[in-house]
């Protein structure tokens, strides 16, 4: 056993979970559900960075596709079950963190423990309900969502734990939901959760798990945006990665993507490279999301057109605008909007190699104006074709 | 690349049976024996920019006066640190310049004077260009007034009762002494700011390039861009008839540009529409108002009305033609706005704004000069030409009204001589016979120089092209020369300059001078050695637009971009490897063209 790594004490640390909800959610239909466009800063801890920066955008205007949050309240719930509490510290104190198939193999015992729980009745019903609406909303019977973890930890306001929980992409149906709800929960005990806190020294108390449901898109390209130019800082422009299909192809790197700079003031895209694109994700007829090979004529096809170039340009730039620093968004061209309304955006994060860099004034700044234009006549200026690249 | 440098400006092979071919323009602009080392240690490039056909003596006599007038402003008046004059020459009738830079050991002693005498301009800039617009016209005018009529047969009574002593031939001689004097006079305002303004656009445009190191050049020029501009005034005006000539009821007549009658009280009214904004701004050039056969608006109507015809057409199709000068400026102001609100910090801001206003400030010098020197005084200019060698063809000095195009500016001096003396005498000149054969034989070398492809550049080129002028005017770079020595254009397609954004295909239609400007079809993509902003009424009609010559802030460049069209200039070979009739894509963001078919 692990002396290292402190028990679930969920009697200790609920209270101050649950004074924080009652606070603010009091006055709210349910305690258990934050609609992304109802969201308001403080539910943070409530909806996890994830769900929270998905209703921040929303707030913002942006186009993010509909969809609600399931509160770590939900969850709270579930720990109420003394035994669940008692099995759970009973299968950590297993654990030997040197073992990784003893790890993984404890890790999926306890994640099977807290699958095994029934969702209690006012959790089903108020998920039920939000998914029903969900579904009216999009005009969708058994509308397909993704079902996503979107952990929150107390003590650490801020930690993403970004990759380390699951999500579920073309859930359909409440029953489906609700199933995938629960191994959301459950995954906050994978082995690589586990041992990520271990290593890092975060205690398995305190943290929370909200779920996040949200319309899935079914994009024909999706990519990845910089609101700068990382090859030279340059923030004038959008760096902008596109493929066909399903966001993973790209993110995982198992494409070469299509790359483009944009002009975010001109608006036009400066610099194209259109690559070999040989497979996508995409869903298929029976619903279940596929690698495929891509046709022939379309692998060396632009996977985006340059109005949606644009378009997603000038969502980046308002990502940007509204966090205040250079983004990194995740961005996808439905299939099924009309053009014009087709661009979406699934996620910004700040971006971090340029961001960090201390900023000087320029050198060609200064108001001695006369100095200046000295200066510029009597230094190289600038060549025709001066590839930023090569500085 | 398969040398480092181009030939000798003493080894070009030039075309056959022009010998002779040097008389026809001025010793001191011609490559020589007297300073052979000197221009054998030189890099020149064939200016084709604005001299892209062979010139005429008096072509050439004007490019001289326009060089000289540059070059003196860096050297002699501002002080410019590194850059003086910019040298000159003609070789096989083509205009080849060479940047004279200073030596790098004087550059810091002409700092002072050039802080001194530069920023007295920046300074003053508004009241001194209020000042230099009424000189301007005052010089122009003055060449206006010259006359150059035949001499007539008695002195009016006046003469004689006023006690005046000088007769009409006296006055012919000194007209053409103060025309040449007032060509110069012309040419030395037209450089009086113009190195200035570019100095601090470049300022400027430096700034930007750090702030923002791939921001296209085209964003820092649409910052910079006035809205409302002299040159764009002819074309406005054009517009404007067009819709007149709809509300009067006769669109009609302009259906055949060539035979347009303007009949009846709407004719009438029309023409006095006309009449009010012939001067100044129908004083404009198809070209660039460096040649003789430049059509100039007031003088070829059928050119305008061509034009007009197309508005017209435009308007009954329920098209709005009317520049949105509003939309123009929101379009400018949003433009500054975020750029500015993507620096770093309140200091990059303050200097921001302080370079951009000086470069407003002397931005629509830059901009406007070019419509009072190059189209209206050379307009004027042209005119007078015309004028005198009508005279001296009448009085039978010479064969033909344009013989004289054929004749030195300072060989004119001995024809006139000649006319002078006879006309006081009463007695028979020489000079149809000793000019006759000289013309005939110019004309035909200067027919074998026309058809002859000019080097692109001679001798040695720098290593790095520094010279702020070169880059800024003639879009010349370190890599347009890389090109120019690897003698094509790449296999994968041409490159220039992204002066206009956009992506555009069409098929190519070549046009070489202005004459062929009306050949272009509705859709075409022009292709072009360079355009003028004359052939503004054309934009409409063409999809996209390729020069071989041009930079960013090349006339046709800022026309391109007011009119929406993708363009690409300096691409350096454009008109030698795309053909009329070839489909090909032109993407004015990028600066590439690609022969499709």
């Amino acid at each position: 056993m692990c002396e290292a790594c402190p028990i679930i004490d969920w009697a200790e640390a609920l209270p101050t979970v649950r004074s924080f909800t009652a606070r603010l959610v009091s006055e709210s239909m349910t305690e258990f559900i934050v609609w992304y466009d109802r969201y308001e800063p403080e539910q943070k801890p409530l909806v996890g960075a994830k769900n929270a920066s998905l209703g921040e955008m929303m707030g913002a205007g942006m186009p993010v596709p509909p969809g609600f949050a399931l509160t770590t309240e939900a969850y709270r719930i579930i720990w109420s079950h003394q035994d669940l509490v008692d099995d759970v510290n009973g299968m950590l104190r297993q654990l030997d963190h040197d073992d990784l198939a003893q790890n993984a193999e404890v890790a999926n015992r306890i994640r099977g423990r807290i699958e095994s729980v029934p969702v209690p009745a006012e959790v089903v019903d108020a998920l039920s309900r939000a998914y029903e609406d969900l579904c009216s909303h999009c005009d969708l019977a058994d509308l397909p969502v993704a079902v996503r973890s979107s952990a929150t930890a107390e003590d650490l306001p801020d930690a993403s734990f970004a990759g380390q929980q699951d999500t579920y992409l073309w859930i359909c149906g409440v029953q489906s939901v609700i199933e995938h709800t629960r191994r959301c929960w459950s995954s906050l005990f994978t082995d690589r959760a586990i041992a990520y806190r271990h290593q890092m020294g975060y205690l398995h108390r305190g943290i929370g798990m909200s779920v996040g449901v949200q319309k899935m898109v079914d994009p024909i390209s999706s990519g990845v945006a910089f609101t700068l130019n990382p090859s030279n800082g340059d923030r004038s422009q959008v760096a902008i990665d596109a493929s066909w299909g399903l966001g993973e192809a790209v993110v995982s790197g198992e494409v070469t993507p299509d790359n483009f700079l944009v002009d975010k003031v001109l608006h036009e895209v400066v610099k194209r490279e259109i690559s070999h694109k040989h497979m996508e994700y995409r869903l298929t007829d029976d619903g279940v999301v596929e690698k495929v090979e891509i046709e022939v004529d379309r692998q060396a096809q632009a996977s985006v057109s340059d109005a949606e170039l644009v378009a997603i340009a000038q969502l980046a730039r308002r990502a940007e605008k509204h966090y205040g620093c250079p983004q990194d968004v995740e961005w996808a061209i439905d299939r099924h909007l009309p053009e014009g309304e087709n661009v979406l955006m699934l996620q910004s994060r700040p971006e971090t190699v340029w961001s960090r860099r201390q900023t000087q004034p320029l050198n060609r700044g200064g108001t001695d104006t006369m100095a200046s234009i000295v200066s510029t006549l009597v230094s190289p200026l600038h060549k025709k074709s001066d590839p930023p690249d090569a500085r | 690349m398969s040398t480092n440098r181009f030939e000798s400006p003493f080894e070009v092979e030039g075309p056959e049976g022009v010998e002779g071919w040097e008389e026809l323009y001025s010793p001191s602009a011609s490559f020589g024996a007297a300073r052979r080392q000197y221009e054998d240690d030189r890099f020149w490039f064939w200016d084709s920019m604005h001299w892209g056909h062979a010139m005429t003596p008096w072509d050439s006599y004007f490019f001289e006066v326009a060089l000289a007038s540059l070059s003196q402003m860096n050297s002699r008046h501002y002080r410019i640190p590194p850059a003086d004059g910019v040298d000159f020459r003609v070789l096989y009738g083509y205009a080849y310049l060479s940047p004279v830079g200073v030596d790098p050991s004087k550059i810091a002693d002409r700092v002072p004077q050039f802080m001194e005498r530069a920023g007295f301009y920046f300074g003053n800039w508004n009241d001194l260009y209020d000042k230099w617009l009424g000189k301007v016209k005052d010089t122009i005018a003055r060449i206006e007034a010259l006359d150059f009529n035949p001499l007539p047969e008695m002195e009016d009574l006046e003469v004689v009762t006023g006690g005046i002593g000088l007769g009409s031939g006296f006055e012919l001689l000194k007209s053409y002494h103060q025309f040449r004097d007032l060509v110069l006079e012309a040419w030395n305002y037209h450089f009086e700011f113009l190195n200035l303004g570019y100095a601090a656009y470049l300022d400027f445009f430096g700034f930007c390039k750090e702030a923002f190191p791939s921001i296209p050049d085209l964003g820092i020029a649409k910052m910079v861009a006035g809205v409302e501009v002299d040159l764009f005034r002819p074309n406005e005006e054009l517009k404007v008839l067009a819709q007149k000539a709809v509300d009067l009821g006769i669109a009609r007549a302009f259906d055949d540009p060539e035979n347009v009658s303007l009949e009846g009280g709407p004719g009438a009214e029309w023409q006095a529409a006309w009449d009010a904004v012939e001067d100044p701004w129908f004083n404009f050039t198809s070209g660039n108002g460096f040649y003789h056969f430049d059509k100039i608006w007031k003088e070829e109507r059928s050119v305008p009305y061509g034009f007009i015809r197309d508005y017209i057409a435009k308007i009954e199709a329920g098209e709005d033609i009317t520049r949105p000068i509003e939309a123009i400026t929101a379009e400018r102001d949003r433009v500054v706005a975020e750029y500015r609100d993507l620096l770093n910090g309140d200091e990059d801001r303050e200097a921001f704004d302080s370079k951009l206003g000086l470069a407003r400030v002397v931005f629509p010098y830059v901009e406007n000069h070019n419509f009072y020197i190059e189209h209206w005084a050379m307009s004027v200019v042209w005119r007078k030409v015309r004028e005198l060698g009508a005279t001296l063809a009448k009085d039978g000095l010479l064969a033909h009204d344009d013989d004289l195009l054929f004749v030195r500016p300072d060989e004119v001096d001995q024809i006139l001589w000649d006319y002078y003396a006879n006309w006081a005498v009463n007695s028979p000149t020489m000079s149809a016979a000793k000019w006759g054969p000289v013309v005939e034989r110019r004309r035909a070398i200067h027919a074998k120089l026309s058809q002859w492809q000019a080097p692109k550049a001679l001798g040695e080129p720098p290593e790095v092209i520094t010279e702020p002028f070169t880059i800024m005017l003639w879009g010349i770079t370190s890599e347009s020369v890389a090109s120019w020595l690897g003698a094509g254009a790449d296999a994968d397609g041409i490159t220039g300059m992204a002066a206009s954004p956009g992506v555009a295909e069409g098929v190519a239609r070549l046009v070489f001078s202005p004459a062929d400007v009306g050949e272009l079809e509705e859709g075409e993509i022009l292709v072009a050695p360079i355009t003028a902003p004359s052939w503004a009424p054309v934009f409409p009609k063409i999809r996209a637009c390729v020069t071989d010559i041009g930079g960013m802030m090349s006339h046709a460049a800022i026309v391109c971009r007011e009119y929406g069209v993708p363009a690409v200039t300096g691409t350096g070979f454009g008109t030698n490897t795309i053909s009329t009739g070839d489909r090909i894509r032109v993407d004015g963001s990028s600066g590439t063209v690609t022969i499709l078919d």
